[in-house]
This record gives C-alpha cells, structure tokens and sequence, in this order.
C-alpha cells in the first residue's frame, strides 16, 4: 500500500518539530521571568528584597506597552484616593528649602542609611529643568520653569492658585493619579518625602517669590 | 598621578572653554575628547593579558585554553558575541561569568567564592582585568550575538521583561532612563538600550575606566549600579538577571562598533 503524500507530509513535519527544541509561550516566559528576577536580588542593607514586589501600577506598566484603559483607570482611581492632602490647607513652604530639595538626589538606595524621609532628596533636577541659573537638568520631564507664573499665578490671592496648587500637591504625592505609567515617583504615597518637604517644593514650583517665577 | 594630569588639564580646558564662550556641553565634549587620550584602562588591559597567561590557582595553569564561545584560547572577536549558550555549563553566560567558569575548570578556583567578592577586590578585581582585555581585543567589532539557541533566546525574552520590570520604592525600571531617545539626567546622555544606540554607546562601551571615581567597571558592575540607582535591592554576580539584561541589551546593539574599554566621566 502507498503511503499518502499528506501523510508524509505531515509526519517530516512533526519530526521537524520535534527535532528543534520551541520557545516557551509568552505567558511561560513572563513566568521564567518573574522566577529569575525573584532569584537574582538579596536584601542590601535598607533595599530589601520585598522592593520586588509589586504593586498593580508597577506590574501594569512593566512592558512596552500600555495597559488597558480600564486597568489605567483603575491605577489613577487607587492613586488619585491615595492622596492626603496638607494639614490645614497649607500648601505652601520654604522655596529655598525647596530648592535644595530639588538639587538632592539622595536616598533609599542601598548605600543610604536610614529610610526616613528626613534622609532624602526630591531628584527634581535628574529629570526636570526648574530654576534656570541651574544648567545641570535631565529631560526626562518637562521644564518645570516659570511653573506657577505660566499658570497665572502672579499672587497667592489669585484665584488660579487653588486649583493649581491642589493639582500640583497630588501629582508630586502620587503622579498615578494623572498617568497610570507615569515615570515620576509618588513621592507622598511611597514616603520619599513628608508633608514639609512637599510643601518646599511646592513652594519652589508656585511661590510667586520664589526664583522660579521670575 | 597620571590621571591628576588628565584631570588638571581638562580642568584647564574646561576653563578655557568658558573664556571662548563655549557652551557647557562643548566645554564637557572636550573634556571626555581629551580624557581619551590617555585612558588608564590600558593598565588593566595589560594586567588582563598578563593574567591569562600567567599559571595560576590550585591547578597552576594558564587561562590560554579557555573557550569564550569560539573555541579554546579565541579571544579576537569572542565579546562581541557574548552572552552566549555554553554546553559544558548549560547556561547562558556573560563574558565575566565565563571567565570565571574557566578559572574554575582550569586553574581549579572556587567560583561561588568569586561571585561574592566585592568589585575591585581580589579575584573579582582579576576577573575585572581580564574582561577588559578580552574586550579589548574585540576594539572596532560589532556585536553580533547568537540567537541561534533557544536558552539565548529565552535569555532575551526574560532580558526584555527585566528591562521593563518596574519596582522599588520610585517604582523605576531600566526603561525608566532607557527607553526613549535623546534623554539626559542632569547632563549625562541616557542611551536608548531598546534599540542599537550608535557605535560606542551603552553596551559596546563597557567595560569603562571612571575617572569619577578611578575604578575600572565591568557590565556587572556597571548593572549593579544601575540597580542600585533604581533603589532596587542587590544582585547577585552573575544572576540570571544581570545575564539576560547582557543578552537584551546586546542583541539590540547588533552592529554596533565596541570601544571597549572605554573612559566614562
């Protein structure tokens, strides 16, 4: 009897396949992943290993691609309830304290001591231009220069300064609450920053005195 | 005493800069250009290749007949194709890992020992010596990685997912600084490790002296502290994640010329 072509076919094909080992899927490559990223990292004096852990804005913004617009909305839900807004509506601080904040890159690295807020810097200059006698600025977020000016703000009676100020109190306590992948840290929510510190940058980015507004 | 030269010269150059009314970052393209003339990274190329002839370890023998994936003792043009699949290990591996696994099988050193030397002590800091000769003999090359395997496949794969991976407490991950192009913390040009960054840049750049702090750095090192920037916890020498964070970044950089070893600021 004469074997059938298709046959033949068929069976050089499944001894192709078999004879080359496949890729896993990529649900088991996201498994294998997750497995050696849990495997690779050891506690380091205050970075310890439940930094890995992550939350759903983390896991949800870990590819190239955006997540759902529901999952984005739920994100900025969560982040936007997650703010505590500042004690007796007092927004603003010391805007040279503010500065020096901003210029400070430090903390909750492996090298660093202690994981008080207290210990930290706010990293503004890494990503943003903000006073601009200050060259040394990253460009991973806009120019922050002139900030509380180009929103109106020429006094702090202005009736743009409370909606503003509000608006800029939750982004630096958690940016989620605007964009569900953004890259800044929430610096209020994850307690990089107290409710002082805030008010310093604050007052850096809206005080009308403050050089950024000049 | 040599680089306090370089450092004072560039210094004087910065300076001169200013008085032509160059901008800052011409004053800075400067001062690297002129750093290039003179890279102590040649010291520990040097002691690299003395390394790897010189017997040594338990056994006393010479690291000649190590296999870097191109059979034994091929150095010329083995890290531009690194990490790679290795059989007699199994695994995917580094040049630094690879190094060390042939330190083990042929000179007789205890490898988990290495692994948990800190940087720049030891036989880490001979581990750092010769990756920076083997590299250097790969000057003016382009990466071209295998991905005919499939655990250097896998390795990518994982890599990529790594790469975006966002934790800790500022929730970044390598793509935090490395995803987009023509971005910079403060001054310092982030290059875009999605993608093949250009001769030179990122991966085809390490391992690097760093005048900063007058240490050379390997890629592991090199990963280490970029991890340690992103406020993660620490990784292990070695691990999986620094290996297929190698594979991803060096697959992409496909036909990218290495300087390495290069000079950073």
């Amino acid at each position: 009897m004469k074997t059938p072509h298709w046959l033949v076919t068929a069976l050089a094909t499944a001894a192709l396949l078999a004879g080359c080992s496949s890729m896993p899927s990529s649900a088991e490559l996201d498994a294998k992943a997750n497995q050696a990223i849990k495997s690779s990292f050891r506690d380091q004096g205050i970075a310890k290993t439940d930094r890995l852990n992550q939350d759903l804005g983390q896991s949800a913004c870990s590819s190239d691609k955006p997540p759902s617009d529901a999952v984005a909305d739920k994100i900025m839900a969560e982040a936007l309830a997650s703010v505590k807004l500042p004690a007796n509506g007092q927004y603003l601080g010391d805007w040279k304290a503010g500065e020096r904040l901003a210029q400070d890159g430090r903390g909750m690295t492996w090298t660093d001591a202690s994981t008080d807020p207290k210990a930290n810097g706010g990293n503004c200059y890494n990503c943003h231009q903000i006073d601009k006698k200050e060259i040394s600025y990253g460009t991973i977020g806009p120019s922050l220069w002139n900030y509380g000016k180009n929103r109106g703000i020429n006094d702090l009676s202005s009736p743009a300064f409370a909606p503003i100020a509000q608006y800029t109190w939750v982004k630096l306590w958690n940016a989620k609450a605007f964009a569900a992948c953004s890259n800044m840290p929430r610096f209020g929510y994850k307690g990089l920053l107290n409710e002082q510190q805030l008010r310093d940058i604050m007052a850096l980015l809206l005080d009308p005195k403050s050089p950024v507004n000049q | 005493m040599r680089t306090q030269t370089l450092i004072g010269l560039a210094v004087l150059a910065l300076c001169a800069g200013a008085q032509a009314q160059k901008s800052t970052a011409d004053g800075i393209a400067e001062y690297r250009k002129m750093l290039e003339d003179g890279n102590p990274a040649d010291l520990f190329e040097a002691k690299g290749e003395a390394l790897w002839k010189q017997k040594r370890g338990p056994k006393n023998a010479s690291l000649e007949q190590c296999d870097l994936g191109l059979g034994p003792g091929v150095v010329k043009g083995a890290f531009v194709a690194l990490p790679r699949y290795f059989p007699d290990t199994q695994k995917v591996q580094d040049l630094e890992t690879r190094l060390v696994s042939c330190m083990v099988m042929l000179q007789g050193f205890d490898g988990a020992e290495i692994a948990k030397t800190p940087f720049g002590r030891g036989e880490m800091a001979n581990v750092t010596a010769l990756a920076t000769w083997v590299a250097a003999e790969s000057r003016g090359m382009r990466f071209n990685l295998p991905q005919g395997n499939v655990a250097e496949r896998e390795s990518y794969e994982i890599g990529k997912r790594a790469f975006y991976f966002r934790g800790g407490t500022h929730d970044f991950s390598c793509a935090s600084c490395h995803g987009e192009s023509g971005k910079r913390i403060r001054l310092q040009d982030l290059p875009d490790l999605t993608k093949n960054p250009g001769d030179g840049i990122g991966f085809a750049a390490w391992p690097a002296y760093r005048v900063s702090n007058g240490q050379m750095w390997s890629m592991q090192l090199r990963l280490n502290d970029c991890f340690r920037q992103q406020r993660f916890p620490y990784p292990g020498f070695g691990s999986e994640v620094t290996i297929a964070l190698a594979t991803y970044m060096g697959v992409n950089a496909k036909g990218a010329e290495s300087i390495a070893p290069s000079i950073k600021r």
